[in-house]
């Protein structure tokens, strides 16, 4: 087992141009917000990007998981740029393919069925916070 | 004759961890939205994760950038990685300008922030005006 971690970070893509996007984004928060407060936290990717100090320490002392929108991987490849590395890669599109019930609308934001794919996404999620918290899976 | 076609670049900060970050795209989206035949956008952090084509987005594009912080990450970044901005907003400037308090919420925006996202987008939308009349 390996290093215990009061903190998780959860990156979500910062795209406004599709669906998948957003999904990410409302799943980051669904975890930070009411599944994983407290353990869960995110930064803005774009501090990355600038190469922020305290994003940067926060992505390479702690365990990050990343939700991305596209095949593109923003998120996970701005936490490798600054040196991180990604405990977990996950795009938001695989959520959908496990639940085509749950087909999201909506690109700034999701709508309510959008909303409803992000709570199961962020439930999937959670085991994997916990499990990177207890010092597993890395 | 060969007419070209201007588009205006908007580059937003996104900010997921600030409440002026999902204003911020909220506000962009409604332009490009309302305005399809005079802008584009770019994910910010393909400047890092994109190829070529990303990174010459600005010079390719007189781009605004709009920022939701003092920090500054889509004006900084876009003249690292691409090129100088035409123009940089500020979200936090915007609100005061206009009286507005600023959002509190991360998501789920509603009517209480409409008012600023409207008042955003059409500073975005006035910039994006002015570019194209120097251009």
């Amino acid at each position: 087992m390996g290093k215990k971690h009061k903190k998780v970070v959860v990156l979500p893509c910062s795209g406004i141009g599709k669906v998948y996007g957003a999904v990410a984004r409302e799943t980051a928060y669904e975890l930070v917000e009411k599944v994983r407060p407290g353990l869960a936290t995110l930064t803005c990717l774009p501090l990355l990007v600038i190469n922020d100090p305290e994003a940067v320490a926060l992505v390479t002392e702690n365990p990050v998981i990343t939700i991305d929108g596209c095949p593109k991987d923003c998120a996970k490849k701005s936490v490798e740029a600054v040196g991180g590395q990604v405990a977990k890669a996950y795009e938001a599109i695989k959520f959908y393919k496990e639940h085509k019930d749950l087909k999201p609308e909506g690109i700034a934001e999701v709508n309510e069925t959008g909303r409803k794919l992000a709570q199961v996404a962020a439930a999937e999620i959670a085991q994997e916070v916990d499990k990177l918290a207890a010092g597993e899976g890395e | 004759m060969d007419i070209q076609v201007v588009k205006v670049g908007i580059v937003s900060c996104s900010g997921e961890e600030i409440p002026e970050g999902t204003l911020c795209r909220l506000a962009c989206r409604k332009v490009l939205d309302e305005r399809p035949g005079e802008t584009v956008t770019i994910c910010l952090p393909l400047f890092i994760a994109g190829g070529e084509e990303e990174r010459t987005f600005a010079q390719n594009y007189p781009t605004i950038t709009v920022d939701g912080c003092d920090k500054m990450c889509a004006a900084k970044a876009t003249e690292m990685l691409s090129g100088k901005p035409s123009k940089s907003l500020s979200i936090p400037e915007i609100l005061k300008k206009q009286g507005l308090p600023p959002p509190t919420k991360l998501r789920h925006f509603g009517p209480e922030e409409d008012a600023a996202v409207k008042v955003v987008a059409e500073e975005i939308a006035k910039a994006v005006e002015e570019v194209l009349e120097e251009e």
